[in-house]
Protein backbone atom coordinates (compact mmCIF):
# COMPACT_ATOMS: atom_id res chain seq x y z
CA UNK A 1 0.00 0.00 0.00
CA UNK A 2 2.88 2.36 0.96
CA UNK A 3 4.32 1.21 -2.19
CA UNK A 4 1.07 2.47 -4.52
CA UNK A 5 0.99 5.84 -2.77
CA UNK A 6 5.09 6.53 -3.36
CA UNK A 7 4.22 5.55 -6.64
CA UNK A 8 1.50 7.69 -6.91
CA UNK A 9 3.06 10.32 -5.37
CA UNK A 10 6.11 9.83 -7.73
CA UNK A 11 3.36 10.37 -10.42
CA UNK A 12 1.45 12.82 -9.36
CA UNK A 13 5.02 15.15 -8.87
CA UNK A 14 6.36 14.08 -12.60
CA UNK A 15 3.18 14.27 -14.30
CA UNK A 16 2.94 18.10 -14.12
CA UNK A 17 5.95 17.91 -16.13
CA UNK A 18 5.18 14.74 -18.42
CA UNK A 19 4.03 15.35 -22.13
CA UNK A 20 2.89 12.75 -24.33
CA UNK A 21 5.21 13.17 -27.98
CA UNK A 22 2.28 12.25 -30.33
CA UNK A 23 3.58 13.84 -34.02
CA UNK A 24 6.23 12.95 -35.26
CA UNK A 25 7.78 15.58 -37.74
CA UNK A 26 8.71 13.51 -41.10
CA UNK A 27 10.80 16.26 -42.21
CA UNK A 28 12.98 16.32 -38.91
CA UNK A 29 13.29 12.34 -38.64
CA UNK A 30 15.20 9.57 -40.79
CA UNK A 31 15.47 6.20 -41.37
CA UNK A 32 18.72 4.76 -42.26
CA UNK A 33 20.87 1.64 -42.59
CA UNK A 34 24.34 0.09 -42.86
CA UNK A 35 25.10 -2.85 -44.49
CA UNK A 36 28.08 -4.32 -45.35
CA UNK A 37 29.42 -6.10 -48.81
CA UNK A 38 32.71 -7.58 -49.12
CA UNK A 39 33.15 -6.35 -45.53
CA UNK A 40 32.78 -2.34 -46.71
CA UNK A 41 30.23 -0.63 -45.07
CA UNK A 42 27.50 0.80 -47.53
CA UNK A 43 25.07 3.37 -46.17
CA UNK A 44 21.65 3.76 -47.05
CA UNK A 45 18.47 5.52 -46.26
CA UNK A 46 14.69 5.34 -47.56
CA UNK A 47 13.29 8.39 -48.36
CA UNK A 48 9.48 7.65 -47.34
CA UNK A 49 8.26 6.32 -44.23
CA UNK A 50 5.61 6.77 -41.49
CA UNK A 51 5.89 7.03 -38.02
CA UNK A 52 3.40 6.92 -35.10
CA UNK A 53 4.68 7.39 -31.40
CA UNK A 54 2.95 8.40 -28.60
CA UNK A 55 5.52 8.38 -26.10
CA UNK A 56 6.05 9.90 -22.56
CA UNK A 57 8.99 9.28 -21.18
CA UNK A 58 7.52 9.26 -17.66
CA UNK A 59 5.01 6.57 -18.88
CA UNK A 60 6.75 4.36 -21.12
CA UNK A 61 4.45 1.62 -20.47
CA UNK A 62 1.93 3.42 -22.46
CA UNK A 63 3.77 4.29 -25.30
CA UNK A 64 2.79 2.69 -28.73
CA UNK A 65 5.16 3.55 -31.66
CA UNK A 66 4.77 1.90 -35.11
CA UNK A 67 7.32 2.91 -38.15
CA UNK A 68 5.65 2.22 -42.07
CA UNK A 69 8.62 2.26 -44.55
CA UNK A 70 7.99 2.58 -48.19
CA UNK A 71 10.76 -0.15 -49.37
CA UNK A 72 10.69 1.46 -53.45
CA UNK A 73 12.20 4.98 -51.50
CA UNK A 74 15.05 2.59 -50.76
CA UNK A 75 18.85 4.26 -51.80
CA UNK A 76 20.91 1.48 -51.19
CA UNK A 77 24.17 3.30 -52.33
CA UNK A 78 24.01 3.53 -56.05
CA UNK A 79 21.26 3.45 -58.83
CA UNK A 80 22.25 -0.25 -59.74
CA UNK A 81 21.60 -1.21 -56.62
CA UNK A 82 18.42 0.35 -56.14
CA UNK A 83 17.39 -1.36 -59.12
CA UNK A 84 18.45 -4.88 -57.51
CA UNK A 85 16.70 -4.24 -54.76
CA UNK A 86 13.33 -3.67 -55.72
CA UNK A 87 13.31 -6.84 -57.45
CA UNK A 88 11.86 -10.45 -56.67
CA UNK A 89 15.25 -11.74 -54.83
CA UNK A 90 15.16 -8.87 -52.00
CA UNK A 91 12.78 -6.69 -51.12
CA UNK A 92 9.98 -7.30 -53.82
CA UNK A 93 8.60 -4.01 -53.66
CA UNK A 94 5.82 -4.45 -55.80
CA UNK A 95 4.08 -7.19 -54.20
CA UNK A 96 5.50 -6.16 -50.56
CA UNK A 97 5.66 -2.44 -50.83
CA UNK A 98 6.11 -1.83 -46.98
CA UNK A 99 8.49 -2.56 -44.18
CA UNK A 100 6.58 -2.35 -40.70
CA UNK A 101 8.26 -2.06 -37.06
CA UNK A 102 4.95 -2.69 -34.33
CA UNK A 103 6.37 -1.73 -30.79
CA UNK A 104 4.07 -3.81 -28.22
CA UNK A 105 5.53 -2.38 -25.26
CA UNK A 106 8.28 0.05 -24.43
CA UNK A 107 10.56 -0.55 -21.48
CA UNK A 108 13.12 1.90 -19.59
CA UNK A 109 16.64 0.49 -19.29
CA UNK A 110 17.80 3.75 -16.71
CA UNK A 111 18.63 6.90 -17.92
CA UNK A 112 17.19 8.35 -21.08
CA UNK A 113 17.56 4.62 -22.79
CA UNK A 114 14.74 2.36 -23.58
CA UNK A 115 13.79 -0.07 -25.61
CA UNK A 116 11.11 -1.01 -27.81
CA UNK A 117 9.72 -4.49 -27.85
CA UNK A 118 7.82 -5.49 -31.21
CA UNK A 119 7.28 -6.99 -34.54
CA UNK A 120 9.11 -6.73 -37.62
CA UNK A 121 7.31 -7.32 -41.24
CA UNK A 122 9.27 -7.40 -44.32
CA UNK A 123 8.52 -9.45 -47.48
CA UNK A 124 5.18 -11.04 -45.84
CA UNK A 125 7.70 -12.43 -42.96
CA UNK A 126 7.34 -11.51 -39.25
CA UNK A 127 9.81 -11.04 -36.78
CA UNK A 128 9.76 -10.10 -33.39
CA UNK A 129 12.44 -7.68 -32.60
CA UNK A 130 13.79 -5.39 -29.66
CA UNK A 131 15.26 -1.81 -30.82
CA UNK A 132 17.13 -0.34 -28.14
CA UNK A 133 16.84 3.42 -28.45
CA UNK A 134 17.44 6.55 -26.74
CA UNK A 135 14.97 9.35 -26.15
CA UNK A 136 16.20 13.01 -25.28
CA UNK A 137 13.93 16.54 -24.84
CA UNK A 138 14.96 19.29 -26.87
CA UNK A 139 12.61 22.42 -25.72
CA UNK A 140 9.51 20.97 -27.18
CA UNK A 141 10.76 18.19 -29.39
CA UNK A 142 11.44 14.42 -28.35
CA UNK A 143 14.13 12.58 -29.99
CA UNK A 144 14.17 9.09 -30.38
CA UNK A 145 16.86 7.37 -32.17
CA UNK A 146 17.75 3.87 -32.21
CA UNK A 147 18.51 0.65 -34.10
CA UNK A 148 16.88 -2.17 -35.31
CA UNK A 149 19.18 -4.95 -35.94
CA UNK A 150 17.68 -7.42 -38.36
CA UNK A 151 19.28 -9.96 -40.16
CA UNK A 152 17.95 -10.63 -43.97
CA UNK A 153 17.90 -13.76 -44.40
CA UNK A 154 15.24 -13.59 -41.59
CA UNK A 155 12.83 -12.08 -44.24
CA UNK A 156 14.12 -13.45 -47.31
CA UNK A 157 15.72 -10.70 -48.70
CA UNK A 158 19.17 -11.32 -50.67
CA UNK A 159 17.75 -14.93 -51.76
CA UNK A 160 19.11 -17.28 -54.63
CA UNK A 161 22.43 -15.82 -55.74
CA UNK A 162 22.77 -13.58 -52.74
CA UNK A 163 21.96 -15.90 -50.42
CA UNK A 164 25.22 -16.39 -49.41
CA UNK A 165 26.70 -14.22 -46.49
CA UNK A 166 30.52 -13.92 -48.23
CA UNK A 167 29.70 -10.95 -50.23
CA UNK A 168 26.67 -9.45 -48.66
CA UNK A 169 26.31 -9.97 -44.81
CA UNK A 170 23.51 -10.89 -42.95
CA UNK A 171 23.52 -8.25 -40.35
CA UNK A 172 21.71 -5.08 -41.09
CA UNK A 173 21.36 -1.88 -38.84
CA UNK A 174 18.40 0.20 -39.49
CA UNK A 175 18.73 3.29 -37.89
CA UNK A 176 15.55 5.17 -36.82
CA UNK A 177 15.52 9.22 -35.73
CA UNK A 178 12.28 10.26 -34.95
CA UNK A 179 11.53 13.58 -33.76
CA UNK A 180 8.06 14.71 -32.29
CA UNK A 181 6.09 16.84 -30.91
CA UNK A 182 3.47 16.93 -27.92
CA UNK A 183 0.47 18.51 -29.34
CA UNK A 184 -2.77 18.79 -27.61
CA UNK A 185 -5.41 16.07 -28.23
CA UNK A 186 -8.57 17.50 -30.34
CA UNK A 187 -10.79 16.00 -27.99
CA UNK B 1 83.48 -5.00 -64.30
CA UNK B 2 80.08 -3.76 -63.49
CA UNK B 3 77.25 -5.53 -63.21
CA UNK B 4 74.75 -4.95 -66.20
CA UNK B 5 71.92 -6.67 -64.81
CA UNK B 6 68.98 -5.00 -62.59
CA UNK B 7 69.08 -6.26 -58.79
CA UNK B 8 66.76 -9.48 -58.48
CA UNK B 9 64.42 -7.32 -56.38
CA UNK B 10 64.13 -4.70 -59.00
CA UNK B 11 63.61 -7.40 -61.17
CA UNK B 12 61.36 -9.58 -59.14
CA UNK B 13 59.54 -5.90 -58.18
CA UNK B 14 59.05 -5.54 -62.64
CA UNK B 15 57.65 -8.75 -63.05
CA UNK B 16 55.44 -8.99 -60.06
CA UNK B 17 53.96 -5.56 -60.92
CA UNK B 18 53.69 -6.37 -64.66
CA UNK B 19 51.20 -8.81 -63.95
CA UNK B 20 49.07 -7.29 -61.60
CA UNK B 21 48.66 -3.59 -63.92
CA UNK B 22 48.18 -6.12 -67.23
CA UNK B 23 45.77 -8.05 -64.75
CA UNK B 24 44.11 -5.00 -63.28
CA UNK B 25 43.35 -3.73 -66.60
CA UNK B 26 41.66 -6.84 -68.55
CA UNK B 27 39.55 -6.94 -65.28
CA UNK B 28 38.32 -3.45 -64.98
CA UNK B 29 37.69 -3.79 -68.57
CA UNK B 30 35.65 -6.43 -68.02
CA UNK B 31 33.87 -5.48 -64.93
CA UNK B 32 32.55 -2.20 -65.36
CA UNK B 33 29.41 -3.29 -67.11
CA UNK B 34 28.73 -6.76 -65.12
CA UNK B 35 25.26 -7.04 -64.59
CA UNK B 36 25.00 -6.69 -60.34
CA UNK B 37 25.66 -9.96 -58.97
CA UNK B 38 27.58 -11.32 -55.56
CA UNK B 39 30.49 -12.04 -58.41
CA UNK B 40 30.93 -8.73 -59.52
CA UNK B 41 31.35 -7.43 -55.87
CA UNK B 42 33.39 -9.52 -55.51
CA UNK B 43 35.87 -8.61 -58.79
CA UNK B 44 35.42 -4.92 -57.65
CA UNK B 45 36.88 -5.72 -54.63
CA UNK B 46 39.78 -7.57 -55.94
CA UNK B 47 40.30 -5.26 -58.27
CA UNK B 48 40.56 -2.41 -55.74
CA UNK B 49 43.14 -4.41 -53.14
CA UNK B 50 45.49 -5.07 -56.53
CA UNK B 51 44.88 -1.13 -57.06
CA UNK B 52 46.35 -0.67 -53.46
CA UNK B 53 49.39 -3.24 -53.90
CA UNK B 54 50.29 -1.41 -57.09
CA UNK B 55 50.48 1.62 -55.37
CA UNK B 56 52.43 0.11 -51.95
CA UNK B 57 54.48 -1.51 -54.92
CA UNK B 58 55.69 1.52 -57.01
CA UNK B 59 56.36 2.82 -53.34
CA UNK B 60 59.12 0.16 -52.84
CA UNK B 61 60.32 0.31 -56.60
CA UNK B 62 61.28 3.91 -56.26
CA UNK B 63 62.47 3.57 -52.64
CA UNK B 64 64.80 1.07 -55.02
CA UNK B 65 65.34 3.86 -57.80
CA UNK B 66 66.34 6.18 -54.96
CA UNK B 67 68.85 3.36 -53.22
CA UNK B 68 70.52 1.89 -56.57
CA UNK B 69 71.86 3.11 -60.05
CA UNK B 70 70.22 1.09 -62.88
CA UNK B 71 72.46 -0.08 -65.63
CA UNK B 72 73.05 2.76 -68.14
CA UNK B 73 71.76 2.34 -71.30
CA UNK B 74 73.94 1.11 -74.40
CA UNK B 75 75.97 4.39 -75.13
CA UNK B 76 74.67 3.26 -78.78
CA UNK B 77 71.69 4.20 -78.17
CA UNK B 78 71.03 7.52 -79.84
CA UNK B 79 70.26 10.42 -77.55
CA UNK B 80 66.62 11.01 -78.18
CA UNK B 81 65.83 7.71 -77.92
CA UNK B 82 67.68 7.33 -74.28
CA UNK B 83 65.17 10.86 -73.82
CA UNK B 84 62.50 9.02 -74.95
CA UNK B 85 63.38 5.61 -72.69
CA UNK B 86 63.67 8.45 -69.54
CA UNK B 87 60.30 10.53 -70.22
CA UNK B 88 58.36 6.60 -70.98
CA UNK B 89 59.79 5.71 -67.36
CA UNK B 90 58.85 8.33 -65.59
CA UNK B 91 55.41 8.36 -66.84
CA UNK B 92 55.04 5.13 -66.07
CA UNK B 93 56.00 5.46 -62.59
CA UNK B 94 53.32 8.39 -62.55
CA UNK B 95 50.59 6.38 -63.75
CA UNK B 96 51.36 3.92 -61.24
CA UNK B 97 50.96 6.38 -58.15
CA UNK B 98 48.06 8.11 -60.32
CA UNK B 99 45.90 5.58 -61.53
CA UNK B 100 45.43 4.09 -57.98
CA UNK B 101 44.98 6.98 -56.18
CA UNK B 102 42.02 8.12 -58.51
CA UNK B 103 40.53 5.14 -58.00
CA UNK B 104 40.77 5.22 -54.34
CA UNK B 105 38.80 8.40 -55.29
CA UNK B 106 36.67 7.61 -57.36
CA UNK B 107 35.35 4.48 -54.63
CA UNK B 108 34.88 7.25 -52.01
CA UNK B 109 33.01 9.81 -54.24
CA UNK B 110 30.54 6.65 -55.79
CA UNK B 111 30.26 6.07 -51.71
CA UNK B 112 32.54 2.45 -51.31
CA UNK B 113 35.00 2.88 -48.95
CA UNK B 114 38.47 1.06 -49.92
CA UNK B 115 39.08 -2.21 -47.91
CA UNK B 116 42.37 -3.49 -48.29
CA UNK B 117 41.87 -7.69 -48.75
CA UNK B 118 38.61 -6.67 -46.16
CA UNK B 119 40.39 -5.97 -43.38
CA UNK B 120 42.04 -2.23 -43.68
CA UNK B 121 39.51 0.15 -43.71
CA UNK B 122 41.30 3.05 -45.84
CA UNK B 123 39.97 6.54 -45.05
CA UNK B 124 37.57 8.53 -47.88
CA UNK B 125 39.32 11.62 -48.65
CA UNK B 126 35.83 12.58 -50.62
CA UNK B 127 32.51 12.50 -49.59
CA UNK B 128 29.89 10.89 -51.53
CA UNK B 129 29.38 12.63 -54.33
CA UNK B 130 27.44 11.28 -57.72
CA UNK B 131 29.03 13.96 -60.31
CA UNK B 132 32.65 14.14 -59.12
CA UNK B 133 32.68 10.25 -59.19
CA UNK B 134 31.29 10.08 -62.41
CA UNK B 135 34.29 12.14 -63.35
CA UNK B 136 36.48 10.28 -61.56
CA UNK B 137 35.56 7.42 -63.62
CA UNK B 138 36.10 8.85 -66.67
CA UNK B 139 40.06 10.10 -65.74
CA UNK B 140 40.35 7.05 -63.91
CA UNK B 141 39.78 5.12 -67.70
CA UNK B 142 41.21 8.02 -69.68
CA UNK B 143 44.80 6.81 -67.94
CA UNK B 144 44.23 3.49 -67.87
CA UNK B 145 44.39 3.27 -72.04
CA UNK B 146 47.32 6.04 -71.76
CA UNK B 147 48.90 3.63 -69.61
CA UNK B 148 47.95 0.87 -71.88
CA UNK B 149 49.93 2.64 -74.75
CA UNK B 150 52.93 3.35 -73.23
CA UNK B 151 53.40 -0.29 -71.72
CA UNK B 152 53.01 -1.07 -75.57
CA UNK B 153 55.39 1.09 -76.49
CA UNK B 154 57.48 -0.07 -73.36
CA UNK B 155 57.25 -3.68 -74.79
CA UNK B 156 57.67 -2.74 -78.16
CA UNK B 157 60.94 -0.91 -77.38
CA UNK B 158 62.31 -3.48 -74.89
CA UNK B 159 61.76 -6.60 -78.06
CA UNK B 160 63.43 -3.97 -80.92
CA UNK B 161 66.05 -3.62 -78.36
CA UNK B 162 66.69 -7.48 -78.28
CA UNK B 163 66.15 -8.52 -81.76
CA UNK B 164 67.04 -5.55 -83.74
CA UNK B 165 69.22 -4.01 -81.84
CA UNK B 166 70.38 -7.09 -80.55
CA UNK B 167 71.42 -5.30 -77.02
CA UNK B 168 71.13 -6.24 -73.37
CA UNK B 169 68.36 -4.07 -72.48
CA UNK B 170 65.83 -6.97 -72.14
CA UNK B 171 67.89 -9.36 -70.55
CA UNK B 172 68.85 -7.59 -67.81
CA UNK B 173 65.31 -7.42 -66.67
CA UNK B 174 64.65 -10.85 -67.42
CA UNK B 175 63.89 -13.18 -64.61
CA UNK B 176 66.75 -15.51 -65.28
CA UNK B 177 70.33 -14.77 -65.82
CA UNK B 178 71.30 -16.05 -69.48
CA UNK B 179 73.92 -18.20 -69.62
CA UNK B 180 77.50 -17.06 -70.25
CA UNK B 181 78.18 -17.14 -73.82
CA UNK B 182 81.74 -19.07 -74.62
CA UNK B 183 84.44 -17.16 -76.13
CA UNK B 184 84.35 -18.73 -79.68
Amino acid sequence: MRHAIAAFALLAATGAHAEEYNAVLADKSAVTFVYRQMNVPVEGRFGKFAAQLKFDPVKPATATATIDIDLASIDAGSAEANDEVAGKAWFNSKAFPTARFVATAIRPLGGNRYEAIGKMTIKGRSQDMTAPFTFTSQGRAGIAEGTLAIKRADFAIGEGIWADFGTVANEVQIKFRLQAEAQASKK
Amino acid sequence: MTDQRYTSTAIALHWLMAVLILGSFMVGVYMHDLPLSPMKLKIYSWHKWAGVTIFLLTLARLAWRATHRPPALPAAMPRWQQSAAHVGHVLLYLLMIVIPLTGWLMSSAKGFQTVYFGVLPIPDLLAKNKELGDTLREVHEALNFLMIALVAGHVGAALKHHFVDRDDILTRMAPHRPRKEQAP
